[in-house]
Parts: structure tokens; sequence; C-alpha cells
């Protein structure tokens, strides 16, 4: 059969394809509905979230950065409580890592602050002396991109029926709210001030006095969402 | 079965492709040589502001290296020995000439958008798979030209059978096409909204979903881009420079359709104790284990196929390089189904044995591969000896000691770092701080970055080799049957 094959390329690749393709099917597919199941209590980003966690991709933190807790007691103690699929039900793409060259960060906002994030991204020695970080100054000077982030949220709202602007918990209220564009900048800009608000960088808070979001602002409101 | 001796090899195509393996090699490890010394020394991190911090060239050393200087390589070997084992020449068909031609062109340009994108911070994040849509789109146009190529020439074939070597490069062709595809749907944000960037995407797949299609692809990316095709390459390479009959035709049935098998289970080996369900995590360890016996079968056939000619060992640098990319192979296939036990996964997961690891099968097998394969065509391509066999040696020992350099230090770096993570006192507590772990790696991040340099420097010996045996080595009257001539 198998010198049967080899003088017949066109066989040949459809049975090279047909054996390469089982494994996917049987340990993807199955999977599939029940894992992008959101844990109870998970709720979407909001749009100044998503601006810094498009930060947090564009510079690619994830390369040194994990976001999985493993069920071990050594990484319990030191992170928080172990990973759970549904917590990342919103998680496009998912963010997990494959390198701790600095440490995990999945629950980070439970035990770092904005002021301590500040400083870390502006000079990472200053809170961690030894860390072979480098600073990531430019976050400082450059604007957020609040409009592509509210086109991410609303193409995951429509596409994807994430639940935005609705009541996700049963309490009569919305708990994520998107609304129009205009909405949504407003909404981040009320979520900004308050991390503005805690910061010290003096160009930061010009900057956002005269309307303009800084990329720093949105990537601490993303790491701050993280528990 | 017509045999026509008279057949005239076209190798445009295959030269343009080894020039940018070349280019590539260089560019892509020289990146990964000064990521390496920013890991040692943080200062080096602001050389070119923020465009040389370590995340943002760290994307660039992988996607250079695996899709410039592998992809190329692979290219080149494929317009190479596609037609010789064919038996046919592009020259006889325009149209595979054309879009021999175009293949080329568009792979060149992608891969000069991949950069400066990657460089300007545009990207989705997934590992190996970080281009944006626009950039996905060309390299879906740039592998069905390929894929025209492959089954256009074997469409005006004149050898009945497919040789071992296209059958990986079939599966190399398929498998990838398949992967990246599923990996890489994605939904361009501003085409649904009308807000924001053109070149914003968000996956198609999330959180754990997205990890599951996203290893199945990592991990086969390796198997269908740094296994398969290189093997490809072996296949042919080998038995032609050593003038030795592959050492079994059983054995290597055996380990292709073993492999063709295998591979796609053991993507899961990259989620062990992670969120994905336990019986995946479970398939991915078995079947990485079992994925010994296929990989070994490969790389048994070919070290056999040395009986009775080892002194050809001593004699030929580029059957060194050769009969040492598949030793690599060997560790590398049984270090990774290591790593993927359970027990040993919770220790080497996260750390710096890992990129030790991937660097003993690059460097070792990929690398060595590519470097044999190109400087055996070379005589061929230009009808001149090979310039320098000292050079050669002396590439072959630099760059090998480089590689031990290079994988110990990170065994060695990867086993304190998770037993450091892991370690307690007396009371149960934590014995160390996160910050502790990093600071003790420093001794070992230096010798991995000059086990680095040591390989890098080797390219430019390759390189300078292999210009000089393009433009002024001694010619050859007629094409060498086997052994490539090389000056002293």
């Amino acid at each position: 059969m198998f010198g049967w094959l080899e003088r017949n390329p066109f066989f040949f690749a459809v049975g090279v394809f047909v054996v390469i393709a089982f494994a996917g099917l049987i340990e993807i597919l199955p999977d599939f509905a029940q894992q992008s199941r959101p844990l109870v209590g998970t709720k979407p980003y909001t749009v100044l979230e998503l601006a810094g966690r498009q930060v947090y991709i564009k510079d690619s933190c994830n390369a040194c950065h994990s976001q999985l807790i493993r069920p071990f007691k050594s990484e319990t103690d030191r992170y928080g409580m172990y990973s759970l699929s549904g917590e990342y039900a919103y998680d496009r793409p998912f963010l997990w890592g494959s390198k701790r060259t600095g440490p995990d960060l999945h629950r980070v906002g439970n035990y770092r602050t904005t002021d301590w994030h500040e400083n870390h991204m502006w000079d990472p020695t200053s809170v961690v002396p030894g860390s072979i970080m480098p600073a990531y100054k430019h976050m400082f000077k450059n604007d957020t991109d609040i409009e592509t982030a509210y086109a991410e949220a609303l193409t995951v709202k429509k596409v994807f029926n994430v639940p935005y602007d609705t009541d996700i918990d049963g309490d009569g209220k919305i708990d994520v709210p998107l609304g129009s564009y205009e909405e949504a900048v407003e909404n981040a800009k009320k979520q900004a001030a308050e991390i503005v608000a805690q910061m010290k960088n003096q160009d930061v808070k010009d900057a956002f006095k005269n309307g303009q979001i800084k990329e720093i602002v949105a990537l601490i409101a993303y790491l701050n969402r993280l528990k | 079965m017509q045999h026509n001796p008279a057949v005239e090899y076209d190798y445009t195509v295959a030269k343009w492709f080894s020039y940018l393996t070349i280019l590539f090699g260089i560019l892509g490890m020289g990146v990964g040589v000064l990521i390496a010394f920013q890991l040692a020394f943080p200062e080096l991190n602001y050389i070119f502001g923020e465009y040389s911090l370590f995340s943002r060239l760290r994307p660039i050393h992988t996607n250079v290296v695996a899709y410039g200087f592998t992809v190329s390589g692979i290219f080149a070997t494929w317009y190479y020995v596609g037609q010789r084992v064919l038996k046919v020449s592009m020259a006889e068909s325009k149209f595979l000439m054309t879009i021999g031609k175009v293949h080329f062109w568009i792979y060149f340009i992608t891969a000069l958008l991949a950069v400066v994108s990657l460089l300007f911070r545009v990207t989705t994040s997934k590992e190996y798979a970080q281009f944006e849509w626009p950039l996905d789109i060309l390299v879906v146009v740039l592998w069905v030209l390929w894929g025209v190529s492959i089954f256009g020439l074997i469409g005006i074939r004149r050898e009945k059978t497919l040789y071992i070597s296209l059958w990986y490069y079939i599966a190399a062709f398929l498998a990838v096409a398949m992967l990246y595809l599923f990996n890489n749907m994605e939904v361009p944000t501003r085409l649904v909204t009308g807000y924001g960037s053109w070149l914003h995407s968000v996956s198609w797949y999330a959180g754990t979903n997205d990890a599951m299609v996203q290893w199945w692809f990592g991990h086969n990316a390796v198997a269908f881009v740094f296994t398969t095709p290189i093997i490809a390459m072996i296949y042919y390479f080998l038995p032609k420079e050593s003038g030795q009959p592959v050492y079994s035709y059983k054995l290597s049935l055996l380990s292709f359709w073993g492999l063709m098998f295998v591979y796609l289970w053991a993507g899961g080996h990259h989620l062990i104790y992670s969120t994905v369900p336990d019986w995946m995590q479970t398939m991915g360890s078995i079947f990485s284990v079992v994925l010994i016996l296929p990989s070994w079968g490969s790389a048994l056939n070919m070290l056999l196929t040395m009986k009775g000619e080892w002194n050809q060992l001593k004699e030929n640098p580029l059957i060194k390089f050769m009969v040492l990319a598949s030793t690599f192979y060997m560790l590398s296939t049984l270090e990774g189904p290591i790593q993927s036990i359970k027990s040993v996964n919770a220790l080497a997961h996260f750390t710096d044995w890992i990129p030790g690891h991937v660097h003993d099968g690059t460097l070792g097998w990929v690398g060595f591969m590519i470097i044999a394969a190109l400087m055996h065509m070379a005589p061929r391509f230009y009808k001149r000896e090979i310039y320098s066999k000292k050079l050669l040696e002396m590439q072959f020992w630099l760059q090998t000691t480089g590689i031990v350099l290079y994988f110990s230090s990170m065994w060695i770096a990867g086993i304190t770092q998770g037993m450091m993570w892991r370690a307690v006192d007396q009371y149960g507590n934590l014995a160390y701080s996160f910050i502790d772990t990093v600071t003790v790696l420093h001794p070992y991040y230096t010798l991995r970055a000059i086990g680095g340099l040591m390989y890098f420097i080797g390219l430019f010996m390759w390189a300078y080799n292999f210009y000089k045996t393009m433009t002024a080595s001694k010619a050859i009257e007629k094409e060498p049957q086997f052994a490539s001539p090389m000056a002293a």
C-alpha cells in the first residue's frame, strides 16, 4: 500500500492530511464549548482596561511574565489562588506566557498598587533591586489608543456575545457599560481619573488635564484589574 | 521509468532563497545574541531606545530565525532537491518558474513587513504567530504558491516514485497550512466596527480554548517547520554527500507515518498543570514519550547510513555537520519527552531549561543541517569547489562548543530556578523571593550569551565561505557525484 501511495501523490497527500488532522479533531474540538464558560463573577474588561491590555500585548510583557498560577503550594503561597479556566473567558488572546523571567501576574492586582506599578515601569530597580527588567518610559509619553480598544470591545460584543451593557449578576444594574464611542471615552476618562490621582508623574497628570490618557494609565488599570 | 541524464536543473530560485537564508540567519541570530546579553547586562536594553527593549526584540528573534532563516532554508533546498529527485528541471516549465519567482518576492516582502511591524509593536502576542491579519493573509498567499510549486513539479515529474524527502516536504506544506489557518483565525476590529486601527484584530478563540489552539499550533510548528522539512533535507543530503544508500526503507516508512500520527497529539505538553482538561494534559504527556520512537527512527536511520563509512566523518566537514545534527536531534527528542513527564514538567515549565531545550534542537539540528545543505549545494550552484575546508572545520568546532555552552548553562539555570521557586524553609515558608531566583542566574546568562556569540561568529565564517565559493573558488568541470570538492 505504501509503495502505491508513493506513486500517487494526490492520495499520498490526502493520507498524510488525514493522519495529521486526526489528533486535532479528537483533542481540541470536544472541549470548546465547555472551556469558554465564564466563572461566576467574571466580568468583561472595561475599555480602559482593554486599552491597557493592548499596551501589555504591544510591548510583549508576556515574553517574560506568565498569567497562569499552577496548583502547587509554592505558587499559591507566592501568587495567590491557582488559576481557573472560567477566569479567562474574556481573554482574547490568552496571555499565559511560556517563560517566567519575571514573576507571574495573574493576581498582581491583589498585592501591588498603582504607585508601585508607576515606579516599576519608570525604573524597575527602584522597587525591585537587582531586577533585570528594562524601564518602559515610553509608556509615559505615548497616548492610549482608546478608539481601538473600543473597537475591540464592540467587536467581541457583536461577534462573540461578550456581555457588555448587560446585567450579568442580576442585581438590576448594568455591570460593564460600553454604549456609544463617546460614552465609552467618558467612562474611560472617569476610570483613568482615579488612577491618575494616585500617580506622581506630573507630565501624565498634566496630559490628563488636557484630555489625554497616557499608555501607562491604561496599563495600570489593566494590571490593577488582575485579581 | 525513463532516466534522462541530460536534465539541466535551474537553480535560480534556490540560489535566491539561499542568500536569504544566510541574511536572515545573521539578522535573527544577531538579535538573539543581543537579547541573550541583555538578560545578563540589562543596560544593553537601551542601545536603540525603546526599539531595543528585550520584550520587543524577543519576538523578532524567534520570528526571523523560524520564518526567516529556517523557512528560507526549507524553500532553498526544496527548489534544489525537488527538481533533482523528480528528475525534472524548472526551466522546462515557464509557469513553475514564474510561480517560483513570485513565491520568492512575496516571501521577501512579507518577511520585511513582519520585521517592521514587530518593531513597531504590531503583534497579536501569540508565540510564533504574532503577525496581524494583513500579514497572515500574505503568509497564506506565499504558502499556497509553495504548494503550487510542489504539486506542479510533481505533476510534470519523470521519476514515478516520490523519494522520502518529498514525503516530508509535502507533510510540512499540508500541516503548516492547517495549523496556521486555524491558529490565526481572528476578527479585524475595524472591519466590524469602523473604529480604531486597521491593523488590530481579536482572536477567534478565548482563554483556555485559545491556549489549546495556540499550543496545538506552537508545538506542531516545531514539528512541521523545525523537524519535518529538516528531515527532508537530511534524507537527501546525507546519502548524497556520503555516497551511501539510506540504511533502511522500512525504518523510513515507519518513522514517517509514525511521526505524522503522533506529533500532533503532543501539543498538550505545553499546558501541563494549566486549566486545560486533565485528560488532554495526560495525552500530551504520553504521546510526547511515544514520540521518541519515530524521532529516533529517522535519526538512527541516518546515523546507520554511515555504517562502515565512519572514516568520512574525519575527512569531510559536511558529514560532521550532518552527523552531529542527527545526534542533536536525538538529544533534543529525548529531552523533550523527559520535560513532558508531569513531575519533571512541574519543575521545568516556565524556566530557562525550556529555551535550553529549544536551542539544542534549533542550533544543533536545524542550524547545522541548513548550513551543511547550503554548502553541499554551493559547488553545484556555481560549479566551483567549496572555498575552504579549514574554515568549515573551524566553524564546526566553534559552533559546536557554542551549542554545548548554551544548553549546559541553560540546564543548570533552569533547574536552579525551578528548585529555588519551590524551596521552603523548616517552617514550610518559601525560602526565596522571586528576585533571588533572577539574580542567581547572572553567570549562566553570561555563559549562554557567550555560547550564542560563538555560534553567531560561525555564521559569518559560513557566509564568507559561501561567498568565496560563489566568486573566487577553483572551477570544477563536471558536477561532483558525491562528496563536495573542497579546497584545503
